[in-house]
Formats: C-alpha cells, structure tokens, sequence
C-alpha cells in the first residue's frame, strides 16, 4: 500500500515532459472553470422543485400536501419550493446536506417509502428528522424569509404576539417549537415519545409536541 | 293511498307556497341565472370570548383555525385546549364533560366522541346573517319582558 501511493507520488512530483508550462496553467484553469462550472449547475439543478417532485414519492405524497398551503398558493403570490425550507442555502451546510441526500437515493433505489402505506409508517421518523434539523439551526430555513428583526408586533393577532414577544424573543423556543405540520400533515403523534428516545431524548421534539414526551428524569433528582 | 294524497296535497302546496318565497341564500337572482357568491370574509382573529347564547351553548372559536389538521393523526386544537398545555397556552381547558364517556364516566384523556372540535366550535365571520333569527335569550325571558311566541314578528 505504502509503495503504491509512492509510486503516484512521484509521478504527480515528476516535471511534465511533453506538455508546456502554458498548456499546463492554461488548461487547467479552462479544466477548472469547466468543472466548477458543471458541479455548480448540477447541484441548482438537484435543487429545483421540478427534481425534487420528480419521483412518485415525494409527487404524490408531501407535493401533494404542500398545496393549500399558505406556502404554496397566498394572496401575494410569494411561495416556498422545496430546497427553500429543506435544504440549507449557506455553501458549506448545503453540501453537507447533499451528502447527506445519497441517504434518500439510496432510499429511492430499494423502494424505502414507495407505498403510501410505508410512506405513512415513515411519516414521523421523516417529520422527526425534519424537526431536529430545525431545532438544531435555530429554525435557520424559516428565518431565511422570516426575519425576527423585521416583524411587527402591531401587525399580528394578540396569540401570535404573546408567543413571539417572549418564548420567541428571549430564544427559549424557535420557529419549529410551535409551527410545526404547515406545509405537511402531522404524523400519527402517538409514538412520538418512543421515537424521540431513539433520535436523541426529549430536545428533538418542537415544544408544542413535546408536552406528550415525557421528560427526561432529572441526574439530580436520581443520584 | 291516504298517505299518498296527503304527499300529493303537501306538494302542491309547498309549491305555492316557493312561488312567493325568495330564498335567502340565493336572494332575488333568478333562479335560471347564476347568482354571484359573496366575497370570503376573514374570520374573527380577536382572540376576545363571546357571550353565550344560552347556557349549555358551545363557546364558539375567536381565532383563525385556517390550516389546523384535525384528524386521525394529529389534533391541532389540543395542542393548546388540553389539559397539560393550558398553563403554557393560556387557553380554555376543554370542558369537563369532554372527559365523559355516554354513559357519564370520567375517561383519563378527551373523549373520543368529542374528538372532532369543529362539530359543535366554529370560528366566527362579521357576515350579515342570510336567515333572521328570532332567538331570545332567556335572560329577557326571566325578566318577563314577554316570550318568543308573543313577541310581535317582523
């Protein structure tokens, strides 16, 4: 093993000996623009709502569900697509989010949720995912359009102004915490307190659920 | 056969009786044309309790409920309403006897007959009425200022 990647070594430490130092710079910048240029479109292009709702899982199902929403047909005519809430828009969390979609390629391949049925038996494993994500990024994809410093208290019914004046500003909650099934339908809530266990405790579940998940006992209280 | 002609009296008669009557949800658009339908109001969002109509009355909705999923899976209404999520919510508990099987027993959770809110709890919209109703509360009653049936109809 060692030899081997000796062997590549001193070839890519060899000088060229045919090509010229033009050649070489040139076309590898020309190489690099085509590249960057490639990977670049193919990753807008897996980010559009055309792919995403390409396959039969996600048309027929969460598409499905997405409109009437407010987030999809409204007075204004300003809608979310897909990648605007699922995937991340910052570079660096984008890309690791996209690794970490071979997950659901893989899932495509061998037909994890190709059924209705199984897509509903999935539907709170797949909602818990999409929880902890928000819960974890302070609910960064919302706040991408809904911006905390903008929004006018005056403008917004007495509830929605208790709750975002104080949990909300005083970062005791996030957006997930309470907005949760508004593009999609609820899981079946029943096994969330078993799931949650399994996904990492009682913090991965939005608070307005949450109330059904029993807390985790207290060290203190125990020892 | 009696109850045949007594069918064959009723219609003609409702007939008649259609001839003169406008119908209150269409108005006076004739009833060959299509009538316009009136513009979507958003409902009361004052979060600001109403009077009950009569004591048993269910207390209606004083916020929007658009988008709420009530079903099977999920129950958006008592994510605030329940027992447990009151003290965060500040939202009236559902009532007592939602905890009542039929046969008067104290269940530990929501009843299951009582689980769809919307049957008998509907948001409310500033919309002109298209019936008049000649409902009287009963404190008007009590203080015998006079009874439905005697007072005069307009």
């Amino acid at each position: 093993m060692i030899r081997l990647l000796k062997r590549y070594w001193l070839v890519l430490r060899r000088p060229s000996a045919h090509y010229s130092l033009g050649f070489l710079t040139i076309g590898g910048f020309v190489g690099g623009v085509l590249f960057w240029g490639a990977f670049n479109t193919a990753l807008e292009l897996t980010n559009t709502e055309p792919f995403c709702t390409g396959c039969h899982e996600m048309y027929d199902n969460v598409y499905q569900e997405l409109q009437g929403t407010i987030h999809f047909n409204n007075r204004s005519g300003v809608r979310a697509h897909c990648p605007d809430c699922h995937v991340p828009h910052e570079w660096t969390s984008k890309i690791t989010r996209k690794m970490k979609a071979s997950k659901e390629v893989w899932g495509k391949l061998f037909g994890t949720i190709d059924t209705r049925e199984k897509f509903e038996a999935m539907r709170l494993a797949l909602a818990m995912s999409e929880w902890r994500r928000l819960k974890a990024n302070n609910s960064l994809e919302c706040r991408n359009c809904h911006k905390f410093d903008y929004m006018d208290f005056t403008r917004q019914s007495p509830r929605a102004t208790r709750a975002h004046s104080t949990s909300l500003a005083s970062g005791e909650h996030t957006c997930i915490d309470c907005h949760v099934g508004i593009a999609h339908r609820l899981p079946d809530l029943a096994d969330v307190a078993r799931l949650a266990e399994a996904h990492g405790g009682r913090d991965v579940v939005p608070a307005v659920i949450s109330g059904d998940v029993p807390a985790a006992p207290d060290p203190e209280a125990t020892r | 056969m009696r109850s045949l002609l007594a069918v064959a009296i009723a219609m003609t008669l409702s007939a008649a009786a259609a001839a003169q009557h406008i119908d209150r949800t269409r108005g006076s658009t004739p009833i060959m044309e299509e009538s316009v339908p009136p513009p979507l109001t958003n409902p009361d969002n004052s979060d600001i309790r109403r009077q009950r109509a009569y004591a048993m009355q269910p207390p209606v909705v004083p916020h929007k409920i658009e988008g709420y999923q009530l079903d099977r899976n999920a129950n958006r209404c008592m994510f605030c309403h329940a027992r447990t999520r009151t003290e965060q919510s500040q939202a009236p508990m559902i009532s007592v006897t939602h905890f009542m099987d039929r046969d008067g027993n104290f269940l530990a959770e929501l009843s299951p007959r009582r689980y769809f809110c919307l049957q008998c709890h509907v948001p409310q919209a500033p919309v002109n009425p298209l019936v008049e109703s000649r409902f009287t509360d009963v404190e008007t009653i009590l203080r015998g200022a006079g009874s439905p049936s005697t007072l005069p109809r307009r």
